[in-house]
């Protein structure tokens, strides 16, 4: 087509306010792993054993498993949802593996078993919250006392011990190449594998786009219900990897496990930059959140602070985190409203 | 331009199509045929049924009864997508967007084009958007997020949207309505390239000039009934509002004169940065002052900010010679300022409250005593003032939500009303409502003058504004462009001002 228009120049700075927005975002990964990087060397500096070969392991260990449960909170928060009941999921799941091991099974479909009954229960919360049209917030509230019930009942008080678990399966939740333990690097592949179908297929971008704005979603023929489906499923199947590799690494599964994890996963998700309003975010930017929750716990040991102030400096990384959001975001929306009236006055005036 | 052939089948087409919300009857039996090549206007007040129309052919919403037919036959579209896979583009009133996502991505969701493995070419995205932003003769960067990007931007990111599959059929729903003079022509442009090239094109504006401009064939709607289909050839301006409005203008907007007092509210070189700039004017008890312009000029911004929703940067207010600080309602209502905003299901009211408790918002404090409600009292004030205003309802306790469009609007009038204001804010007041409830918010308004309140109303509808209005005041683009007094005011003086052409244009 060849329209005879003149080029109007309409924005005559769209091309910097845009260059600008996208540092913000890649800022805010930037920040937190800036943050991470100083924390860990400052305590490095005063504790020169902290980055030992064992400590690095401890260190990534650690992470390991609130990256992956944070990951798939992450995919849910982005379409503008929560799921509370990944911590039940990881409980239950867990001891499902122990139990099926225990009976002389095979390591790889103890994981799988796992994976599967994450996703029968991300598949129960994405069900109700997309066709239901009911508020994640109250749904997983509902499925996570639901599932934790289900696993008090069937555990009972009985627990699994490293004992009851095959020696191959407890040695891989420890050893690794080097310091950097086997499940870390399974996390990190998770990781990469999500981030990378969250920015380059186009189910990971309609996941952003129905967090930023329902309505454009449904309006655009995003499958808004199948695509909720599809996170809660995927935060769940993560959920119940995170059980198996919880079993793998501390070879101990009770009734209680994972209970009030949700909360920690929230917070990982919140500090890694990704808003409650959906639509923004990245699962990178999570998992360095989840890695600077989880380093502060070893942090303050190693520089001689009482772990009983852990919890409240997580606390205060929390609302750190969104102070920062909200001036960040105040302060671009002034710059463009500005940036705005200039152009108008410059193009009109 | 010649006259492009409409002989032949209709490529969209909608047959004795009905569409009820609950008790409220949308659209009754109305039909619309748009053929290839052939710009359509779909004209009709407010609430005249041209947005559910829309929607329909756009697969939001299936009609009870009728059909929507493709090529003459029959479909049913389950869906937006549904729609847009036979062609259909829609470009709506309000651009709908990702805030989030890049242009790009806003154009290309669902539709990216792939690489191998099925992932996303996010450089192919990028060109095609930067071919299609170009081919509209705009400077736009795919690459930058949505939030922050003018409502002129946005549209034309909506129509990229529309182009990049290659519509047959282009709908747009107002699309000019916050565009500038040099924006429509270019637009206009590209509309009729595609036009030529035989895509059905169903136009709606409320500027009659741009039906007449651009369009072939115009379908009038009124109270969601189909009125006529004719061409615009031979037709008149007076022609066209006689269908859409269906009675005389001068029984809509009885206007009484009244005596006008001192000065209550006075505002002075009021600047928000980047949304409005050195506003000044004043308006008088007795008076209805209009305040006219384009969507996005600014002029709710500015009723925002004098009742203290948002804070201003510079200038002051004052009500009855007192200023007023900035950002803070409370005292603005204290002052005797009342403002019955623009979107009166979202801003007006609680959709999930009664009635009675939705007007008694306002009077929390005179109808409490030591904290504790007086619910004889909130109930009193309620009835007294539903009413006065003639709301029809079966008790005073249903929900607001369970309402007629124009019977909510009344409610939210003596919601305000009932705080005895000296100054009265209206932003959009009949937006959305049957034309019967129009003439009586009308009426009351005038009333509300004549016992000395000052009223400033804020309207995109322009009959109102003159039929209305004392004094017009035209806002365009965060300035007020011109004040025109009640004898002067036209169509083409108060247009003209709100589209930046020069001063004293065409005024008569």
């Amino acid at each position: 087509m060849t329209t005879t228009v003149e080029p109007v120049k309409l924005a005559p700075d769209g091309q910097r306010s845009g260059q600008l927005l996208d540092r913000v975002l890649k800022m805010r990964e930037l920040a937190i792993l800036v943050v991470l990087v100083v924390m860990l060397a400052a305590t490095q500096i005063s504790n020169s054993a902290f980055l030992s070969h064992q400590g690095i392991e401890d260190l990534l260990l650690n992470a390991t498993i609130l990256v992956l449960v944070a990951v798939g909170e992450a995919v849910v928060v982005i379409t503008r949802n929560v799921d509370l009941s990944v911590g039940s999921v990881l409980g239950i799941s867990a001891f499902a593996a122990g139990t099926y091991l225990h009976g002389g099974g095979n390591p790889l479909v103890a994981v799988l078993i796992a994976v599967g009954i994450g996703v029968v229960f991300g598949a129960l919360n994405g069900l109700l919250v997309s066709i239901g049209q009911v508020p994640a917030l109250v749904v997983t509230l509902g499925t996570l006392y639901i599932i934790r019930g289900i696993d008090s009942i069937w555990v009972g008080s009985r627990e699994i011990t490293a004992n009851d678990l095959p020696g191959g399966f407890i040695t891989f939740g420890h050893d690794g190449l080097g310091p950097i333990p086997y499940l870390a690097i399974l996390a990190a592949l998770v990781l990469a594998g999500v981030g990378y179908y969250m920015s380059n297929y186009r189910s990971g971008r309609e996941l952003y786009a129905l967090g930023s704005s329902p309505e454009a979603a449904r309006l655009a023929g995003v499958q808004v219900r199948r695509r909720i489906l599809a996170a809660y499923v995927a935060c769940g199947a993560l959920a119940g990897l995170a059980g198996a590799l919880y079993l793998a690494r501390f070879g101990n599964v009770d009734s209680g496990t994972g209970s009030g994890y949700e909360l920690t996963v929230v917070s990982a998700v919140v500090v890694g930059g990704v808003a409650f309003t959906g639509g923004s975010g990245s699962v990178y930017g999570v998992a360095l959140g989840a890695m600077l929750l989880t380093s502060i716990n070893s942090v303050l040991p190693s520089i001689g602070v009482s772990s009983v102030w852990v919890l409240a400096i997580d606390g205060i990384l929390l609302l750190l985190a969104i102070a920062v959001d909200r001036v960040v975001a105040l302060r671009v929306a002034n710059v463009l409203r500005k940036r705005a009236a200039e152009a108008r006055s410059a193009h009109h005036g | 331009m010649n006259q492009p052939e409409t002989a032949g089948r209709p490529v969209l087409a909608l047959a004795d199509a009905s569409k009820s919300f609950g008790a409220v009857r949308a659209l009754q039996g109305v039909s619309l045929e748009l053929f290839a090549g052939e710009a359509h206007a779909l004209a009709g007040e407010n609430g005249a049924g041209k947005s559910t129309l829309i929607k329909m052919l756009a697969g939001v919403h299936r009609p009870d009864a009728g059909s929507v037919l493709i090529d003459g036959e029959p479909v049913v579209f389950h869906g937006p997508s549904d729609a847009r896979d036979a062609g259909i583009a829609v470009i709506y009133q309000e651009p709908t967007l990702f805030p989030d996502l890049t242009v790009a991505e806003n154009i290309f969701m669902g539709r990216q084009p792939r690489r191998s493995l099925g992932r996303v070419d996010h450089k192919a995205v990028h060109a095609a958007t930067a071919a299609l932003i170009s081919r509209l003769g705009v400077d736009l960067d795919p690459g930058q997020p949505c939030r922050g990007l003018s409502i002129a931007d946005q549209q034309i990111v909506e129509i990229a949207k529309a182009l990049s599959f290659d519509a047959r059929v282009l709908i747009m729903d107002e699309p000019t309505a916050a565009l500038t003079g040099a924006e429509v022509a270019r637009l206009f442009g590209v509309v009729r390239t595609l036009r030529e090239q035989g895509a059905a094109v169903l136009f709606i504006s409320h500027r009659l000039e741009e039906i007449f401009g651009l369009c072939q064939r115009v379908t009038t709607l009124r109270d969601g009934r189909w009125i006529a289909s004719e061409p615009v050839e031979g037709l008149t301006h007076d022609d066209l509002i006689r269908r859409m409005v269906g009675r005389d203008l001068d029984e809509l907007y009885p206007k009484q004169d009244a005596e006008v007092g001192e000065v209550a509210l006075s505002v002075r070189r009021l600047t928000r940065e980047g949304v409005f700039t050195d506003v000044s004017f004043d308006v008088r008890r007795g008076e209805i002052v209009g305040l006219a312009g384009l969507v996005g000029a600014g002029r709710s911004e500015v009723a925002r900010a004098v009742f203290g929703v948002d804070r201003w940067d510079a200038g002051e207010v004052e009500v009855g010679g007192r200023p007023l600080p900035t950002g803070a309602p409370s005292l603005a209502m204290a002052a005797g300022i009342a403002l019955v905003p623009e979107d009166r299901r979202a801003q007006g009211l609680v959709m999930d409250m009664s009635i009675e408790r939705n007007i008694g918002l306002t009077g929390l404090r005179a109808s409490s005593r030591a904290g504790l409600m007086n619910r004889a009292h909130e109930r009193s004030r309620a009835l007294d003032w539903a009413v006065r205003l003639q709301v029809k309802y079966a008790r005073l306790g249903d929900l607001v939500g369970t309402l007629s469009g124009g019977n909510q609007q009344k409610v939210v009038l003596a919601k305000w009303l009932a705080t005895a204001p000296d100054v009265l804010i209206v932003d959009e007041p009949t937006r959305g409502i049957d034309v019967g409830t129009k003439a009586e918010v009308h009426r009351l308004l005038s009333q509300l003058a004549a016992d000395g309140v000052a009223v400033l109303m804020i309207s995109s509808d322009l009959p109102e504004i003159l039929g209305m209005a004392d004094r017009v005041l035209v806002m365009h683009e965060g300035r007020i462009a011109a004040e025109i007094p009640r004898a002067e005011a036209t169509e083409q003086s108060v247009m003209a001002a709100a589209t930046g052409v020069a001063a004293g244009g065409k005024a008569a």
